[in-house]
């Protein structure tokens, strides 16, 4: 039960001398000759920050914890960011002292066991998606997308081009058009077919010697696998230009195909949702990137690589590299609850992983069809996008009115208007660590909604601590800090 | 597979009611010669006890069995014990982003709360959410200042930034066409009138690190000072413990920091996964990349918190976004919002005065060895350059063997730092390290030296 004392701001349960954690006094003699710090240096006062007791924000943390919804309490079919169960062993593996205290400029002598993991991992990213060279560095998938953009633009300096387009469906993720713009490219974007796919002929228009890359998702954001991409890569192809996988959907297709047999030539993981990894109410992720082997020696620094004959893990520049992208080498914390994961489930278990996934979506949407509009057909790949355009019609009721009304119910709510071709879409992706139970409580809880009176769901959330924020007022005069005294 | 539930009865069922024969022709929309047809080679069904006896063997010991010197950018500090037992709830461990306000008020009140500590931590006005870490947050700096000045065609790096973080901005920038102009440390800091030299008036801004990447103080006002008067933006790199004892970037007047949030609660964990601290003046807000959560009411007048400003994120913004960041550190800033609450003012001012004193000891004791000297004569933080008469690799190759990990060398990020510094590493000191320690890292030192 809530304890709304608990929950008040840590500023306001400050006390002016409290103090929490104490360290040991200083065991070091004051010493002389060495250059001091200057008046113009140094801090005059204590900082502003609040001083608490540690049973105080042990139970202001705790409480303010019981106010999420979380995979580990609900059912949290957010389409597109594969909420599944992660599996806490691979938790305590990651938090192993050997890596989690390892840092990042010790000796290569010290580190060849870490190295050797990273290595095994890259190998195992690039069997996955049938494309052989790995970056591991990409610190999440919207820089893995920006990493192999400019790996890209980088072989096409390379040969001598100058390419400036990227195109990408209108059904795309968000980071595709803002990472090909923070690359530099000029954005086109196409509206493809009623169907949900791209549009052959549409793409075709725009095909030249200006476009670079060709951003698409595969399954697609309607949760439908592009059945062309064969073609659609050889036309790209034919014109001289790569095409990149966003990988956010690579739930749906592990060990039944790859971005690399189906015509990618580059694409990123999101570590976190194909494989495992705390969300943390917002990461974080690790973006590892896969690419065709012409590609490999413009990809960043560093990389993990081999040496046969001395038996010694290196990490090293490849040849024409793009550079860093971050610091260090990338997010091995996450990295390595992803080797874990792939290591306890094997190739079988990556596949069983996505039938379950696939077959749970096609479940759940054959539940909802026949209340909930589907536009894109009766069958999907790990999730599917229904659309409350008619109930919104006929009683008023929206997408997000549903969405809050799930929160009622004990079910987070799915993605909603996402994917934009979608009018009131609903993007609902149950992964494959759900039970028949929980698919059909939800699914019946869905049925309950669009049968209720409009006026109970459009008040709803009725049982959460809030109601409907308003976020307008706070986007017009923001208040993005406490600004009281401590 | 141990995360599955359904029966192969359940299994027909849910076939049934999709009107489907098997689980393969759910996956009829591949087409054939697309499918793998073979399984994935990749070995499996290793249990959790397996795997994690073959982990501890490979891995072999935490830090190769050494005591902790190394700087540069993460350094080993100490974290208390309930960081990991509060960050570790389910209930924040396994949210995701907070777009359902509703679902996700404890998410979002801490993260309010982190922006909160940032802003006093920093004394900036306004903290984002997180960004990746300390590099990128330097890069969507600059992005940022474009946004704000309009000037775009050069943009003024000090030589004493991280060589990673100065490398990262020049893979961002590589296709913009924006020039980027390094100005060389010289003794240990860069120069106001060297840097004042650079400044063009079409120059976006100038990048700084305070202390810097050789430990050392720059006369951060100086060069505040220089940047505005040439129209440019002022962005200071900072270590976040550093206010514990000196000032913050706030009392320098810089228009943008940034921070590499790493010391606070975070582990090592070879560099990542890490804490971007983002932060800024109150007027650049809507120019701001990354996630904000802001303070409203409800429905009924209740205090409540969402994601604020959010037409400027790529996920309404698309092309137009003021950066591509969509998954960011969100358990990271939990991590440090809990430390900063436990440790407090106090707690942090103890630790920065036990790390400064003891870098203080340090060098004190190293520099008694014949032909070892601080590199350059100046005041530092936690961390300083040594100078020894042979070459750092050598040296630092030979007290990892002693059991000291102690680094990096400088001739590590090639001549970015300067030149002649082959023989040149960093050391660097937390409130962990112990008078035993470095009087142990002294006398290795001194037989490594005298061979």
């Amino acid at each position: 039960m809530r304890n709304p004392t608990a929950t008040r701001m840590l500023f306001e349960m400050s006390e002016p001398g409290r103090g929490t954690v104490v360290f040991p006094e200083s065991d070091i003699p004051r010493v002389t000759g060495i250059p001091e710090l200057g008046a113009e240096h140094l801090a005059t006062g204590l900082l502003p920050l609040p001083e608490l007791a540690e049973p105080d924000v042990v139970r202001h943390f705790v409480n303010l914890s019981t106010l999420n919804m979380s995979v580990d309490t609900h059912f949290y079919p957010l389409g597109s960011c594969t909420m599944k169960y992660n599996p806490k062993r691979h938790e305590r593996l990651a938090r192993l002292p050997q890596a989690a205290a390892s840092h990042p400029y010790q000796q290569e002598s010290q580190i060849q066991g870490l190295l050797s993991v990273l290595y095994e991992l890259q190998g195992m990213l690039a069997e996955i998606s049938g494309l052989p060279a790995v970056s591991l560095h990409p610190a999440a998938g919207a820089q893995g997308e920006l990493t192999a953009l400019l790996t890209a633009a980088a072989w096409f300096r390379h040969r001598g081009e100058q390419r400036t387009r990227v195109l990408f469906p209108a059904s795309a993720h968000g980071t595709n058009p803002a990472s090909a713009a923070l690359a530099g490219f000029e954005c086109v974007q196409l509206s493809g077919g009623r169907d949900g796919f791209v549009d052959l002929s549409e793409l075709r228009s725009q095909l030249d010697d200006r476009v670079a890359v060709f951003m698409v998702t595969n399954p697609n954001t309607l949760g439908l696998f592009e059945k062309d991409i064969a073609t659609i890569a050889g036309m790209l192809h034919e014109a001289g230009g790569l095409v990149y996988i966003d990988g956010a959907n690579m739930n749906a297709i592990l060990g039944r195909t790859r971005p690399g047999d189906f015509g990618g030539d580059m694409m990123h993981y999101n570590v976190h949702k194909t494989f495992t990894g705390p969300h943390g109410a917002g990461g974080p992720g690790a973006g590892p990137i896969a690419v065709r082997d012409f590609l490999a020696p413009f990809l960043p620094a560093p990389v993990v690589t081999f040496d046969v004959a001395r038996n010694w893990y290196s990490l090293t520049s490849p040849e024409y590299s793009i550079g860093r992208m971050r610091s260090f080498f990338g997010n091995v914390g996450i990295l390595l609850r992803g080797y874990c994961y792939i290591r306890t489930v094997g190739g079988r278990g990556l596949r069983e992983a996505a039938d379950c996934a696939v077959l749970n979506a096609n479940y759940l949407l054959s539940q909802v069809r026949d209340f909930l509009e589907v536009p894109h057909g009766n069958r999907c790949m790990h999730e599917f996008v229904a659309s409350a355009k008619r109930l919104k019609e006929q009683t008023g009721v929206t997408a997000m009115d549903i969405a809050k009304r799930l929160l009622d119910y004990g079910f987070h709510a799915p993605t909603v208007y996402f994917p934009l071709v979608v009018e009131e879409a609903l993007m609902m992706e149950p992964t494959e660590t759900e039970s028949l139970a929980t698919l059909d409580a939800f699914a019946a809880a869905l049925r309950e909604i669009c049968s209720e009176p409009a006026e109970l769901v459009k008040g709803a959330p009725h049982t959460t601590a809030v109601c409907r924020p308003d976020d307008v007022t706070a986007a017009r005069k923001p208040i993005l800090c406490w600004s009281g005294q401590c | 597979m141990a995360y599955l539930f359904d029966t192969p009865e359940q299994r027909q069922r849910m076939l049934k009611a999709i009107g489907a024969g098997s689980v393969d022709e759910l996956f009829e929309q591949i087409p054939r010669e697309l499918q793998l047809g073979r399984e994935l080679s990749l070995e499996g069904g290793v249990s959790e006890l397996e795997l994690e006896q073959d982990l501890q063997r490979r891995l072999g010991q935490a830090g190769g069995g050494g005591v902790c010197f190394l700087g540069g950018g993460v350094y080993d500090h100490f974290i208390p014990a309930v960081v990991d037992e509060l960050t570790s709830r389910g209930e924040f461990y396994t949210a995701y982003t907070p777009y359902q306000a509703e679902a996700s008020q404890g998410t979002l009140q801490a993260f309010y709360e982190y922006q909160t500590l940032i802003s006093q931590l920093s004394g900036m006005d306004v903290s984002n959410a997180s960004l990746y870490e300390g590099g990128t947050a330097v890069s969507e700096a600059v992005f940022m200042a474009m946004r704000i000045n309009g000037r775009d065609g050069r943009v003024v790096v000090a030589g004493s930034l991280h060589p990673e973080y100065r490398q990262v901005l020049r893979t961002y920038f590589s296709r913009l066409g924006t020039e980027i102009v390094e100005v060389p440390a010289s003794g240990g800091v860069v120069s106001v009138e060297l840097c004042r030299a650079a400044l063009t008036t079409d120059t976006t801004a100038l990048v700084l690190q305070q202390p810097n990447f050789f430990g050392c103080l720059e006369d951060i006002a100086g060069l505040t000072a220089a940047a505005h008067a040439a129209g440019a933006l002022a962005i200071l790199a900072f270590d976040p413990l550093s206010p514990g004892l000196l000032k913050r970037p706030g009392d320098y007047g810089v228009d943008i920091a940034v921070a590499e949030g790493q010391p606070l609660g975070t582990p090592l964990q070879f560099g990542g996964p890490l804490l971007g601290i983002f932060t800024c003046r109150s007027e650049y807000v809507r120019k701001m990349p990354g996630r904000l959560v802001g303070r409203t009411v409800d429905r009924r007048g209740r205090e409540c918190f969402v994601l604020n400003l959010q037409a400027r994120e790529q996920h309404i913004r698309r092309d137009k976004a003021t950066s591509n960041i969509c998954t960011n550190q969100g358990l990271l800033a939990l991590r440090t919002t809990v430390f900063l609450s436990v440790v407090g003012p106090r707690g942090l001012c103890q630790m920065a005065k036990l790390s400064h004193e003891k870098a203080q000891y340090a060098a004190a004791c190293l520099t008694r060895l014949p032909g070892v000297v601080l590199k350059y004569d100046r005041s530092f933080f936690r961390e300083f350059v040594l100078e020894t008469p042979l070459p750092a690799t050598e040296v630092l190759t030979a007290l990892a063997a002693r059991g000291f990990n102690v680094g990096p060398e400088l001739s590590r990020f090639g001549d970015s730092l300067g030149e002649g510094l082959g023989r040149c590493f960093l050391v660097a000191l937390t409130e962990k390290r112990t008078r035993a320690e470095i009087d142990a890292l002294a006398a290795a030192l001194g037989e490594v030296l005298s061979g």
